[in-house]
């Protein structure tokens, strides 16, 4: 008897949810929609890192991305009261240009990967353990400190600039 | 008669697919709405499928750099969305409209 591919259902299952969502974030017209759209996108994300090995990027994927990033823009998306976006009166140049043409580039990025990427190699679950915390940490902490501390510097440059940006009408 | 069994580990490819797919919506996003908000969704969610490249790549090469990349791209992901959004809030409080075809004053 065959075992069940179970690595292979999840990546289908997560897969469609995740495009499922990223449709969905595209043709909705009211941004609290794309919101939870893309916080969908970001969830299966996390779970597939977790399939790939990378414990801690998914965990950061859930925190940093599902967490604090979107919570910033529903926070902007009710500050600002924004409604569903006006129906678009006629055909743009941006549509009937922009559809055939990403078509395209993604046809050619997957004829690309599928003759590039040799298909011999497959993922499986716990074939790929160096993505632990203490890995990460490892890495970050000593190959690529000066990076590290240079993302600090950029933090703390956009702390700044978000303050001054925002308080511009109180004074 | 092709043959449409699961095979017992995910191709590589179908990863990197996934990821084309994801970045090619995130491009139709940007190009097709006018909303800056969901504008600006569309650009996270394009960050979201290079990460997953990202990760892929480090699962086929067994080493962690990749993960280090991702982790960077979150982090420029983060000061981007709040430099970003700070920018909104100016915008709309200057214009009153979050239609990124009525701020065109830069438009010849």
């Amino acid at each position: 008897m065959p075992s069940i591919p179970l690595d292979a259902i999840l990546f289908l299952v997560l897969a469609a949810i995740a495009v499922g969502s990223a449709i969905n974030l595209v043709v909705q017209t009211h941004p609290i929609n794309s919101a939870l759209s893309l916080v969908g996108v970001m969830i299966s994300l996390a779970v597939l890192y977790l399939l790939l090995g990378g414990e801690f990027i998914a965990a950061v994927q859930v925190i940093v991305y599902a967490g604090a990033i979107m919570v910033l823009f529903v926070f902007v998306i009710m500050l600002l009261n924004a409604g569903a976006e006006r129906p678009r009166t006629r055909l743009s140049f941006s549509v009937a240009a922009g559809v055939p043409v990403l078509l395209a580039f993604l046809s050619a990025a997957a004829y690309f990967i599928l003759k590039k990427v040799p298909p011999a190699e497959g993922v499986t679950f716990g074939g790929f353990t160096g993505g632990s915390p203490r890995a990460v940490g490892e890495a970050l902490f000593t190959r690529y400190l000066l990076p590290f501390e240079v993302t600090s510097i950029l933090i703390l440059i956009a702390i700044i600039g978000a303050i001054v940006l925002a308080m511009k009408e109180i004074d | 008669m092709p043959d449409f069994s699961l095979p017992a580990a995910v191709p590589i490819s179908w990863y990197l697919i996934l990821s084309a797919v994801l970045f090619t919506l995130g491009i139709a996003g940007f190009l097709l709405r006018r909303s800056i908000i969901t504008v600006f969704m569309s650009i996270e969610l394009m960050l979201n499928a290079v990460n997953l490249t990202f990760v892929t790549f480090s699962y086929k090469l067994k080493a962690v750099d990749g993960h280090i990349f991702t982790f960077f791209v979150m982090v420029v992901a983060a000061a981007e969305a709040a430099v970003g959004l700070a920018i909104i809030l100016t915008v709309f409080r200057n214009r009153s409209t979050l239609e990124i075809d009525e701020v065109n004053s830069l438009k010849l």
